[in-house]
C-alpha cells in the first residue's frame, strides 16, 4: 500500500533543484520509478513529497565525442541506451549489459540515472561504469560537481548525493588503446538481478601482453559496488597466466563482503566472485591482446 | 491528500479526472475508467500482465504512477479492436490456442503489438525477447510465439477478417 504523498512535477533541472531545496526535509526524486515504486508499495519508503523528473527532456540525451567520450543524461531510459547506435559503436558492452536488465517494459520506463541514484548494490550499470572509469555530474542549487562513480556508491541504497543534490549526467571517458572491458552477472533466471556480478578491465602495456592497468569491480558482493583493489595489484606488470588468474580470483573473493539471503549464501557468493573474476579477467585479457595485435 | 488533475488519452479517448497522486496507472485504467482488460497480476512489477503502451512504448502499468502519464497517450487491450473487429494479433491468438487461462493474454497482446510496431518481421528469438517479461503460468509460450509469428508472416492481413 503506497502512502499518500505530495506530487510535484519539475519541468526543468533548475526547477527540480528549487523544489528539492523547498522540500529537502522529506522528499524523494522519482524518475522511471521502476525500483522506487516497489519500495514505496512495501512501505519501506514513504516520502512526504515526490518530485518527478521523468519529463526533464534536457537530461534525456546521449552524446559522444572522441576526446570527451560518452555523456548520458540522467533521465535517459535504459532502452534508449540499449538501442543507441553511438553506444553500440563505441561501448558495445553497455548494449549487452542493457539487454540483460529486466524486461523491455522496465527498460522503456526505467532510467539510467534512476538506476544509479537508487544505489542498489545489485544494479548492473554501477560495476560496468566503474570498470569504464565513469564519472557522474551532480548539482545543487548553487553549484555542480563531478565525482568518479567508484566514490558514488557508499552503502546499501546510499550514494554520495547530498540531500540537496540531483544527478545530472553520467560521463564515460574514451576507452584507452589496448583495453578491453568485460562484464558478467550470475543469476538463475535470465535478466534477473545478479546474485553476483563482476566487471573487469585490462589495459595492456606497449608489449601488447603485460597488464599496465586493471579494474576489477564486484557487484552484489558488498554493501556497494566496489573495486577489488588487492586483487588488481597482483596483476600490474604481469603477463596472463592461469595460475595468476586463479590467485587473483581468490584474493578478490577475500575482498568481497556479501550477505546471506534467499538467493545465495555468503560463501556461495564468495565462490562466485572467485570464478567470475577469473573468467572476466581472462576474457578481457584475451580481447585486449587481440586489440593490441590489430593495432600493431 | 490533495487530488491532482490527470489528463490522459486512452485508446484515443480523452479523459480528465482528479486522482490521488499515489494512484498507479493500472488503478486508474481499471478502477476509474473501467477498462478491466488490463490485468493486475502480481502488482510488484514481476509478471507484466498489466502491460500497456504509453506513448507507443510498452510499460508495466502497475509500475508507473498515473500522474506520470499526464498528457500521454495510452493504449490498452480494449484499443486493439477496430469497430468491433479483432486485430490480427487477437485473431491469431484465437486460432493458435494462445489462450489458456487467459490472464496473461492482454499483457502478451500489448507486448506483441509493441514488438510488431517496431519490428514487423521478427525472428523467433526477437519474439521471445519481446515477451520475455510476460509470465504465462500455464506455460503456453509456444502457442503464443506461433501466434505472433503467424501475424509477422502476413497470415492475418487487415482486410481478410
Amino acid at each position: 500500500m503506497i502512502h499518500d504523498f505530495k506530487y510535484l512535477r519539475a519541468s526543468t533541472a533548475k526547477e527540480a533543484l528549487e523544489l528539492i531545496e523547498q522540500h529537502k526535509d522529506d522528499y524523494k526524486i522519482i524518475c522511471g520509478g521502476q525500483s522506487l515504486l516497489i519500495l514505496m508499495r512495501q512501505g519501506l519508503v514513504a516520502p512526504e513529497c515526490l518530485i518527478d523528473i521523468k519529463h526533464l527532456d534536457e537530461l534525456n540525451y546521449i552524446q559522444f565525442d572522441k576526446k570527451e567520450g560518452l555523456r548520458i543524461g540522467a533521465t535517459t531510459s535504459h532502452r534508449t541506451v540499449e538501442t543507441s547506435l553511438l553506444v553500440k559503436k563505441h561501448y558495445p558492452l553497455l548494449v549487452e549489459m542493457e539487454q540483460n536488465i529486466a524486461s523491455i517494459q522496465t527498460r522503456n520506463w526505467g532510467t539510467i540515472g534512476g538506476n544509479l541514484a537508487h544505489g542498489d548494490p545489485a544494479g548492473d550499470p554501477g560495476p560496468v561504469f566503474i570498470a569504464l572509469n565513469g564519472k557522474v555530474k551532480v548539482a545543487n542549487k548553487e553549484r555542480e560537481r563531478t565525482l568518479p562513480l567508484e566514490e558514488f556508491f557508499i552503502d546499501y541504497f546510499e550514494t554520495a548525493l547530498e540531500e540537496d543534490e540531483l544527478l545530472l549526467e553520467i560521463q564515460i571517458p574514451p576507452i584507452p588503446s589496448k583495453t578491453a572491458v568485460t562484464y558478467e552477472k550470475f543469476n538463475i533466471i535470465k535478466n534477473d538481478q545478479p546474485i553476483v556480478s563482476v566487471a573487469a578491465s585490462i589495459t595492456l602495456d606497449e608489449d601488447g601482453l603485460s597488464c599496465k592497468d586493471t579494474r576489477i569491480v564486484l557487484g552484489a558482493a558488498a554493501p556497494a559496488p566496489a573495486r577489488a583493489r588487492e586483487a588488481e595489484k597482483l596483476l600490474v606488470g604481469k603477463k596472463m597466466d592461469d595460475q595468476l588468474l586463479k590467485n587473483v580470483g581468490e584474493v578478490a573473493s577475500k575482498e568481497a563482503d556479501p550477505v546471506d539471503d534467499i538467493h545465495a549464501t555468503e560463501s556461495y557468493r564468495k565462490q562466485l566472485v572467485n570464478v567470475l573474476t577469473r573468467r572476466m579477467l581472462g576474457k578481457a585479457w584475451k580481447q585486449a591482446m587481440g586489440l593490441a595485435r590489430e593495432e600493431a | 491528500m490533495e487530488k491532482k488533475l490527470l489528463r490522459i488519452t486512452v485508446n484515443n479517448e480523452y479523459h480528465e479526472l482528479y486522482i490521488k497522486p499515489k494512484k498507479l496507472l493500472v488503478e486508474v485504467l481499471r478502477d476509474e475508467l473501467g477498462l478491466t482488460g488490463t490485468k493486475r497480476g502480481c502488482n510488484t512489477g514481476a509478471c507484466h500482465a498489466c502491460t500497456v503502451l504509453l506513448n507507443g512504448e510498452s510499460v508495466k502499468s502497475c509500475s508507473v504512477l498515473a500522474m506520470q502519464a499526464d498528457g500521454a497517450q495510452v493504449s490498452t487491450v480494449e484499443g486493439l479492436q477496430d469497430k468491433g473487429k479483432l486485430s490480427p494479433l487477437q485473431r491469431s491468438f484465437l486460432d493458435h490456442g494462445a489462450y489458456q487461462c487467459g490472464f496473461c493474454t492482454s499483457g502478451m497482446l500489448m507486448s506483441a503489438t509493441a514488438l510488431l510496431n517496431k519490428n514487423p518481421d521478427p525472428t523467433k528469438e526477437d519474439i521471445k525477447e519481446g515477451i520475455h517479461g510476460n509470465l504465462c503460468r500455464c506455460t503456453g509460450y509456444n502457442s503464443i510465439i506461433r501466434a505472433i509469428k503467424a501475424v509477422a508472416e502476413g497470415k492475418y492481413k487487415e482486410d481478410d477478417r
